[in-house]
């Protein structure tokens, strides 16, 4: 077996997300050093707090102020903290009841072993340094000994309420392409275009993706397709890429192979933009060290007869 | 409910860690097959396909419509997908099949978790707003769930151990983990190696069939003769963490108190998890609960679940169990569970 491509691939996201009324008011609250829950039809104190009872389904809008002092309900202890979580040093998920609330919030205790956690023990609050209005303003909890903390009085309202929050994400993978999409990045690798053959159909993929999609069984036997191929429609770009060096107006067409069951697409160059045209015969032009043809030029061979790839479009 | 649903045939990977020389599609590809040899039909002989996957597990945008390759939906086939296990795919194709617009639906599921960082990438499905932003992974919430029942006395570490120990003995020639398998260190305190599920790669496929359509393809068609899905309140601190009321009650509405049923597998990719659904299940000694070795055995993510129903099915087509029970589940802590009740005709 040949030996299996991998690359690095990292999936990143910054989702910014609007705030209902409660959730503002919850994390306009921790960036003031204030915990608001918000209190239920049947008497109940939600922390965190939200929009909807969970039972009732209930729209709440009673925001009370609770302690940053509270009881622990569960624990886990964490010897390996991953990205992302709140500490880098060993220590305990929790969930937290504070004082004051019915319900359990999820954070992390800041504690010297998972000797010194157990359920019921009293923690509080540690606040982050820098606060913007994100659940993360809890630093973590610590250890504590003394009497419930005294809610601060806070109304609930606050000057200048965060309205929305935007949270990053990053994934990684390793991307490994499988059988066929590896034959196929291999072969190109040699500056040659190798598609699969259906067993069924007959038909030839061009880039290879392990199936052919209207019989549904694999497809297995190689064939090496072009160099030349047919423009089958083309359309002129007009708008300049970001990070795209490349001069507008220029042609982007879908170039059908020879010997190929569809078209795939690339960048016409060497010929004026408006000369290009449904028919035009084309071939690849490589650049040192790349992956792919840069783009593909006229051979200077007659055209194609519609007729030959008329079902290429 | 007007029309009789079985599931007719079931097919599945086997369950490795990595299988980083096949795409999606090459992987699933070959248990489409198998589902359909089972019964002798072609993918265009099927009334109805659905899927269950989430391109977060190998970060591929789209990927379920490159799997879709696999089943020959070109010229476009009635088709559908959930981005949940395949086991919602399949509650999904039984009310279609309900309708009576299809006769037969291809159900199938895949999980590839080798490329990304499976614990990471489950914090994605939470609560955006008070929980992901802390990245609790998936052994960290399940560990929660453990200690809560370790301290209402309802579990210990040795109990939970016996639960790993017992469904790895299992003789499934698919699973990923089988065997004495070392019990280990903690992973996140109470839970160590042992009580989590194998992190790795896999696929599923199972065919319904309405009514004389699956008599016509299976010697003992297993009919579902009740399915319900429910959920908890989305905020963990709401829950008690040491029972599964949606369990118990999607259980009461497929019917899986009307009687006992001899066979059970349940989706408990942790070991305290299954201490849960026991509970809310009603499931005794007299039951046998995961002969598969259930999700501590293989837990190809998306996939596991859809497992749950093929190898009740299966179970009930080799005549090994008459009225089995299966349940899957997703999110953190059991958070939303399915239940079907199955049973063959009697013999």
């Amino acid at each position: 077996m040949p030996e299996v491509l991998r690359a690095p691939l990292v999936v990143e996201f910054p989702f910014t997300r609007s705030l209902g009324p409660v959730q503002s008011a919850f994390l306009t609250g921790l960036r003031e050093r204030v915990v608001l829950g918000v209190r239920t039809t049947d008497g109940r104190v939600l922390v965190p707090p939200v929009e909807y009872d969970p039972v009732t389904a209930d729209e709440l809008r009673d925001l009370v102020e609770v302690a940053p002092t509270g009881t622990v309900t569960t624990w886990a202890w964490n010897p390996h903290p991953r990205p992302g979580q709140p500490l880098a040093t060993p220590f305990a998920w929790v969930l937290v009841r504070l004082d004051g609330a019915d319900t359990s919030l999820l954070h992390v205790l800041d504690a010297p072993g998972p000797d010194s956690v157990r359920t019921g023990m009293r923690v509080r609050v540690r606040w982050a340094a820098t606060r913007t209005g994100a659940i993360t303003d809890i630093a973590c909890f610590d250890p504590y000994g003394g009497a419930p903390a005294q809610p601060s009085g806070s109304t609930g309202e606050f000057a200048d309420p965060v309205t929305g929050i935007v949270t990053p994400a990053r994934l990684d993978y390793t991307y490994t392409p499988g059988r066929a999409q590896s034959a196929y990045l291999d072969a190109l690798a040699e500056h040659r275009t190798v598609g699969e053959r259906c067993p069924q159909c007959r038909k030839v993929y061009v880039p290879p993706r392990g199936a052919c999609p209207t019989c549904g069984v694999a497809t297995t036997e190689q064939v090496e397709v072009g160099p030349r191929g047919t423009v089958t429609t083309f359309c002129i770009v007009n708008i300049k890429a970001r990070n795209l060096d490349i001069e507008v107006p220029y042609v982007y067409a879908h170039i059908a192979l020879d010997g190929a069951g569809l078209a795939l697409h690339g960048r016409i160059a060497g010929i004026p933009y408006d000369q290009v045209r449904m028919g035009l015969r084309v071939e690849p032009v490589w650049t040192e060290g790349a992956r792919h043809p840069d783009h593909y030029r006229p051979t200077g061979e007659p055209d194609a007869d519609y007729d030959t790839y008329r079902e290429l479009l | 409910m007007t029309r009789e649903i079985a599931v007719v045939a079931f097919a599945q990977t086997d369950h490795r860690r990595s299988t980083d020389d096949l795409s999606e599609v090459e992987m699933l590809m070959p248990v489409l097959h198998e589902v359909l040899d089972r019964t002798g039909l072609r993918t265009a002989d099927i009334g109805f396909t659905c899927s269950g996957s989430s391109d977060y597990l190998a970060g591929r945008a789209f990927s379920f419509t490159l799997a879709l390759d696999g089943v020959g939906a070109w010229p476009p086939i009635s088709e559908s997908h959930v981005e949940m296990d395949g086991a919602w795919a399949l509650y999904e194709a039984w009310t279609k099949l309900l309708t009576g617009d299809a006769d037969t639906a291809l159900v199938y599921a895949y999980g590839k978790s080798s490329p990304g960082s499976l614990r990471d990438v489950l914090t994605r499905q939470l609560d955006p707003y008070y929980v992901a932003p802390l990245w609790p992974d998936s052994v960290a919430l399940a560990a929660l769930q453990a200690q809560a029942l370790i301290d209402a006395h309802e579990t210990d570490e040795p109990a939970l151990a016996a639960v790993a120990a017992r469904s790895r003995a299992t003789d499934n020639p698919h699973a990923q983990l089988r065997g004495p398998v070392p019990h280990g260190d903690y992973v996140v305190r109470p839970l160590r190696t042992g009580d989590c599920p194998p992190i790795g790669d896999g696929a599923a496929a199972v065919i319904l069939a309405a009514g004389d359509r699956a008599r016509e393809l299976c010697e003992r068609p297993a009919w579902i003769r009740g399915i319900d899905h429910r959920i908890e309140p989305h905020s963990l601190g709401v829950r008690d963490l040491t029972d599964s009321p949606s369990t118990r009650l999607a259980a009461e509405k497929a019917g899986a108190f009307e009687r006992p049923v001899d066979t059970a597998e349940l989706h408990a990719p942790f070991t305290a998890q299954e201490i849960v659904l026991r509970k809310a299940l009603r499931l005794d000694d007299t039951v046998r609960v995961n002969p598969s070795g259930g999700a501590l055995a293989a837990n190809p993510v998306m996939a596991a679940g859809l497992i749950r129903l093929g190898e009740a099915a299966a179970a009930i087509h080799r005549g090994e169990a008459d009225r089995a029970l299966a349940h899957a589940t997703s999110g953190p802590c059991l958070q939303q569970n399915l239940v079907a009740v199955l049973e063959g005709d009697p013999r």
